[in-house]
């Protein structure tokens, strides 16, 4: 299993992680660096304080799972397997580039130590349900963790999963929301507002803990929490920056779905020395 | 004189009750199967194995595509889940999660539609599935079931849960009249020759099995010799036996309670092209059917063995 990391270590390797995310997109010309940035200290925390799960035993049983339903995030999602050493590192910048397993959304067919391949929103926590039940059903301890967008939640099915978990009592699953505002055609609070998300929650028979999602400690401590909960599933409402990191992406719609130019890249990386 | 069919065409159970009482059976011997349901197991006799293993038995609601997905997700962990509805519910409710969460990683889903074609009956279409076989079909890594009748239902079940990638087995409503005896062997993507023909190819699926066979013992009166075959799977698609009638026969008639449009007919045609082509007829349906008792509607939409029998008609008067 990777050592758990400090609070400075995971901090430390946010940033390292969102250059990754840059130089990736920038490579590949195309992607979604906003919602990836947005999400690092989530899945940084998840893989490296919070899951367990082992690298050189990719298929354990009993491991924790990470579904990545915002699967357009999947930039984030490959820096941080790489960072494991789940898949090589030397070739992530052939994201979205022919023949590369880093594929535009994750896909077990390229990884097949990925838990689930997504990217047709609105799906990850009936996947999560079904492993949840699995381990269930095997009296494992193992838990499955879910990430969506906040965009996401307009999706119908979303309800559907949210209702079967709390009254099935799925409290081995726990569903972060990475409430960063945005979605592609603009803020969400335009498109389709979805306030007061955290209530929508509740009022489905969910625990929800409401945090900072950029802010590590909080991640761990919401994470934390959710572990206690007994009974009934988890939501994390993870308020974060849409492109944090990066001064001219932060809270820009434009940056949703595109790549930065290899100027913008050149400043964003210094940003995040 | 006419020769008598070998085929005594008893009713037997539905083939969605066959589906049932199977799947309650490899449940016993096989602790991986899992089901799914969504509101309707007394419809589709999930309830039998909701009996048994309860623990193993997952009411999910009325909500098709989450069903699905969470069978995706209990695939992945290993299990193998059969869910199942109505097919009209299920194929299209749940398309795109059989598409994105089964098909596309290949997770080992077992997905059973119930209720198939218009012989549903009173409730009409909003409930008749129509459609499935095309949609169904084209979901790349499917294997596509349609038995016609309680013995292949039961082996088809059996087949499917040992066979490793996603499964869609289309099941009917109505009793069905019993083809097959107890011990007949199935094979995937093997069609079953069930009456030998010179003269015209049957090619059958689901109730229009019986009624095809009942149209050779007619035509056998008649002089002419009519080969009946029962396609149980409709992907992969037997493309030696389709082949081999084609060359023998010369003409073929393709009979299936489905549109026409992206039925079993038009697959068999693709085969017909690749190989040997010949005169082909069409017998199925091609728009929606409206409320009425499954007898009216078979009637009233044309798949008898009478409407069989015009078909084979029409491509022989072609062959001349």
């Amino acid at each position: 299993m990777p050592q758990k990391k400090s609070l400075d270590e995971l901090k430390a390797l946010s940033k390292q992680i969102r250059r990754e995310i840059i130089e990736m997109i920038t490579a590949a010309k195309s992607g979604h660096p906003g919602g990836s940035l947005s999400a690092v200290e989530v899945v940084v925390a998840l893989y490296f304080g919070v899951m367990k799960h082992d690298p050189a035993n990719p298929k354990w049983a009993d491991r924790d799972r990470f579904i990545l339903s915002k699967g357009h995030a999947a930039p984030v999602l490959y820096s941080v397997l790489a960072e494991c050493g789940y898949t090589p590192k030397e070739s992530l910048n052939t994201l979205r580039k022919l023949g590369s397993i880093y594929q535009g959304h994750p896909d077990v067919r390229f990884i097949p130590t990925l838990d689930a391949s997504t990217g047709s929103l609105g799906e990850g926590v009936s996947l999560a349900i079904g492993m949840a039940l699995a381990a269930k059903l095997n009296g494992s301890p193992s838990r499955t963790y879910c990430m969506l967008g906040d965009g996401e939640v307009q999706e119908g099915q979303i309800w559907e999963s949210a209702m079967y978990a709390s009254f099935h009592k799925v409290d081995n699953i726990v569903v972060i929301v990475d409430h960063n505002g945005i979605q592609l055609d603009g803020w969400v609070k335009d498109i389709m507002g979805i306030e007061p998300l955290a209530e929508k929650w509740r009022a489905f028979g969910w625990h929800a803990i409401s945090l900072d999602g950029n802010n590590m400690s909080e991640v761990l401590s919401a994470f934390e929490e959710a572990e206690a909960i007994k009974a009934k599933p988890t939501v994390l409402i993870s308020t974060t920056l849409k492109g944090k990191g990066v001064s001219f992406m932060e809270n820009n719609p434009k940056f949703h779905g595109q790549a930065p130019t290899a100027d913008e890249a050149k400043l964003a990386l210094q940003e995040l020395q | 004189m006419p020769a008598k069919t070998r085929y005594e065409l008893k009713l037997g159970m539905a083939t969605r009750e066959a589906f049932g009482r199977t799947l309650a059976e490899v449940g016993k011997k096989n602790k991986d199967v899992v089901v799914l349901d969504a509101d309707l197991s007394k419809s589709t006799y999930t309830n039998f194995f909701q009996k048994d293993f309860p623990e193993r038995f997952f009411e999910c609601g009325i909500a098709e595509s989450n069903m699905v997905a969470i069978a995706a997700g209990l695939a992945y962990a290993g299990k193998i889940p059969f869910c199942s509805s109505f097919s009209a519910f299920v194929i299209n409710k749940g398309f795109e999660q059989l598409r994105v969460t089964v098909a596309y990683p290949n997770t080992n889903v077992k997905v059973v539609g119930t209720h198939s074609g218009i012989s549903i009956g009173e409730d009409g279409p909003s409930q008749m599935s129509v459609e499935e076989i095309g949609l169904a079909c084209s979901l790349p890594g499917f294997l596509v079931f349609s038995p016609c009748d309680e013995v292949s239902m039961a082996a088809i079940v059996r087949m499917a849960t040992d066979h490793v990638g996603p499964v869609f087995i289309r099941a009917g409503r109505m009793k069905a009249a019993i083809i097959y005896q107890a011990d007949q062997k199935f094979e995937i993507g093997k069609g079953i020759g069930l009456t030998d023909g010179k003269d015209v190819t049957i090619i059958a699926t689901g109730l229009l099995v019986a009624e095809a066979l009942k149209a050779a013992e007619t035509l056998e009166g008649e002089g002419i010799s009519a080969r009946v075959i029962d396609i149980h799977t409709v992907k992969p698609l037997d493309r030696e036996i389709i082949a081999k009638a084609a060359r023998e026969t010369g003409a073929i008639v393709v009979a299936e309670e489905h549109l026409v449009d992206g039925g079993l007919g038009v697959r068999v045609a693709q085969i017909v092209a690749e190989t040997t082509p010949c005169l082909m007829e069409f017998v199925g349906l091609t728009g929606y059917a409206e409320s009425g008792s499954p007898e009216e509607l078979i009637d009233k939409y044309g798949l008898l063995a009478r409407d069989v029998l015009t078909a084979v008609r029409k491509v022989l008067a072609r062959k001349k």
